[in-house]
């Protein structure tokens, strides 16, 4: 992109895509912006007047917009949790030299190919059904009494149906990681002394803390936002115990019709999503850096 | 103490025999320095003492003790990596006092030995650094420093200036053989380098192939080597290797001579041939000279000698330095 021309040229070209882009978002969020400020129910068009900010006084004040931001908490630190030191362990079982490894290999990441709805789904049925679940059966089996899991633990459920599907990526990111951690390295460490266990905290964990900064920022993204998995298994019950504020929004626009309520908070889902990132970046962004 | 035997230690990667049942004795103290061409087993060597690879016959035995299934670090050796293999996000002086704090030692004490190796290897004023931050010389001397804290019975060295430059690098092998002077352990150190073994070595192991093709002091392989292998590698510029009617007349297969071993001369000699490339350094000339039905052969000339491409000249070999070799290679 030398000359003036070029330049000229290529602002030209790429403009219909960035334009089509900015529309694709900016539109949206704009008349979100837009209807949150609107007394908007679709039980009644036509009869929009302007609301200024009780929308969004009704939606922060509203009891179960707390238990949903302490449900999101809750699930996004959970599956986390799960899935880094389940994934360390995991890619650290497939780093050795095994019988098979191949297969197993593209065994542990098929989960991330199933539907989150499919899989919510199977989990649903069967395995924590009280009455045909396997866990059930198991539990039958032990002569213990079967555990209602979807209306007793209903937020650790989730957490364990969600922390099942990002497992195979956080294991896949933490996998290769590891295979680039330097061999003689480890036998220098060896060399030195250090126990198998010493040679973990001192290598390799430093070592991947960078993976870890990677499915920590993009799990955080897209745990956020998680609700195929509760529309499909609690639907966000019992009560309010594993409603999340995605899940909030949609029940306050789509099963209240208050497009208005549920827009107001989408926004403040937005804003909530920015403070994380804006927060996470700060934190652990910095281990990104060369 | 760091005396270290191998016997008939053997070692296979599945079918391939990288090396054939060896023996060799490494006394306490001694520097010994394997020497071959890249690809000949030095590593393998090397990490088969350490004990990073296990062996597949044989026993390795140090300080009379068998330690063929000792694991590297009971050993008591101390090794420095080819790529320095330091610990890349821990400081320089955690770095070096990583094997202490594997030992247990007591924190004040390991404070005083990392302080010492530093004053030693001039780091101390790089201790808060990062590996990274480091130049490839002082990466090498912070290596070094890990090695030295532990006080090993052995220093084990794969060639650990092969990634320096020309001139780091013979600073570092006069500060690896004054190391060795003030230490006075035994240390084993593999290069493919001829010039670094004849320089460091007290002993120097030749290897081909896995196998020992001679082991002596600088000078014994310099002046007698066994065979046509170690009087290729050994000396630079390399020996003249000449096979043909020539040796056929001196009753050999091939004869060898050092190109510091021939006498010039513009009027008479043995052999007459014309000048090639000269190769001036100041302090000596090399001549390449085509004699016909020999090869191309390397004489050296001291000091400045003015001679050009295509001119005419006389080459005589001293005849009690010349070496003669067999059908089967060995020197006769
Ligand atoms: N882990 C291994 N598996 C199979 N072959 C190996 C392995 N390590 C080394 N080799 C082979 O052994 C031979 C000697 O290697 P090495 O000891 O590294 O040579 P050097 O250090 O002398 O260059 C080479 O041919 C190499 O391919
Ligand atoms: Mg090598």
């Amino acid at each position: 992109m030398a000359t003036q021309h070029s330049r000229t040229a290529a602002r030209l070209m790429i403009s219909p895509a960035v334009i089509l882009l900015l529309l694709w978002m900016i539109v949206p969020l704009s008349m979100t912006l837009y209807f949150s400020f609107l007394r908007y129910n679709l039980l009644m068009p036509g009869m929009e007047t302007w609301a200024g900010f009780d929308n969004y006084y009704y939606f922060l004040t509203d009891p179960a917009f707390f238990s949903a931001l302490s449900n999101t908490i809750i699930l996004v630190v959970g599956v986390l949790l799960i899935t880094v030191i389940g994934g360390v362990a995991l890619a650290l079982l497939l780093d050795q030299p095994f019988w098979g490894q191949g297969v197993v290999r593209v065994l542990v990441i098929a989960p991330f190919f199933v539907m989150p709805t499919v899989s919510a789904l199977v989990w649903k049925n069967m395995f924590m059904n009280p009455v045909n679940g396997m866990f059930a059966h198991i539990a039958k089996a032990l002569g213990l009494q079967p555990f209602d899991f979807l209306s007793h633990a209903p937020l650790a459920s989730i957490i364990l149906i969600v922390a099942w599907q990002w497992l195979p990526f956080a294991t896949l990111i933490l996998l290769t990681a590891l295979q680039s951690l330097d061999r003689e390295q480890q036998e220098a460490a060896e060399m030195d002394g250090a126990s198998v266990f010493a040679r973990f905290i001192y290598l390799t964990v430093p070592h991947l803390t960078r993976a870890v900064t990677v499915v920590v920022l993009i799990q955080t993204i897209f745990l956020l936002g998680v609700f195929a998995e509760i529309l499909v298994t609690t639907n966000g019950g019992p009560g309010t115990a594993s409603t999340n504020i995605t899940y909030l929004v949609y029940a306050q626009s789509l099963l209240n019709y208050d497009v208005g309520g549920g827009s107001a908070g989408g926004i403040v889902a937005v804003i909530l999503a920015n403070i994380v990132a804006i927060f996470l970046m700060r934190m652990i962004g910095k281990n990104l850096d060369a | 103490m760091g005396k270290i035997t191998l016997r008939n230690v053997t070692k296979k990667f599945g079918d391939v025999a990288v090396i054939p049942a060896l023996n060799l004795d490494i006394e306490n103290g001694e520097f010994v320095v394997f020497v071959g061409p890249s690809g000949c087993g030095k590593s393998t060597l090397l990490r088969l003492i350490a004990g990073l690879e296990d062996t597949t016959d044989g026993s390795i035995l140090i300080d009379g003790a068998d330690a063929t299934d000792t694991p590297p670090a009971k050993r008591g050796l101390a090794m420095v990596f080819q790529s320095y293999a330091l610990y890349p996000h821990m400081s320089v002086r955690k770095n070096i006092s990583f094997p202490l704090k594997m030992a247990g030692v007591d924190p004040a004490e390991a404070t005083r030995k990392v302080d010492n190796a530093a004053k030693v290897l001039n780091l101390t004023s790089y201790l808060d650094r990062k590996p990274g931050q480091l130049s490839g010389g002082q990466r090498q001397r912070v290596a070094i420093g890990r090695a030295i804290v532990r006080e090993p019975k052995a220093f084990l060295f794969d060639e650990p200036l092969s990634n320096l430059d020309a001139a780091l690098r013979v600073n570092m092998r006069l500060e690896i053989t004054e190391l060795h002077q003030t230490l006075k352990t035994t240390m084993i150190y593999v290069t493919h380098d001829q010039v670094e073994a004849m320089t460091m070595a007290d002993k120097i192991v030749v290897l081909n192939a896995g196998r020992i093709e001679q082991v002596g002091s600088p000078l014994t392989l310099y002046r007698n080597p066994a065979n046509v292998f170690v009087a290729g590698f050994i000396g630079s510029p390399k020996m003249n290797l000449i096979t043909g009617p020539e040796a056929e007349k001196r009753g050999a297969t091939t004869i060898g001579i050092r190109p510091e071993h021939i006498d010039l001369s513009t009027t008479a000699g043995e052999w007459q041939g014309e000048v090639g490339v000269s190769e001036h350094l100041g302090s000596d000339t090399f001549l390449h000279v085509h004699v016909p039905g020999m090869p191309t052969l390397t004489v050296r000339a001291g000091g400045e000698y003015g001679v050009h491409h295509g001119d005419r000249i006389f080459l005589t070999p001293q005849a009690d330095k010349m070496h003669r070799f067999g059908a089967d290679g060995k020197a006769m």
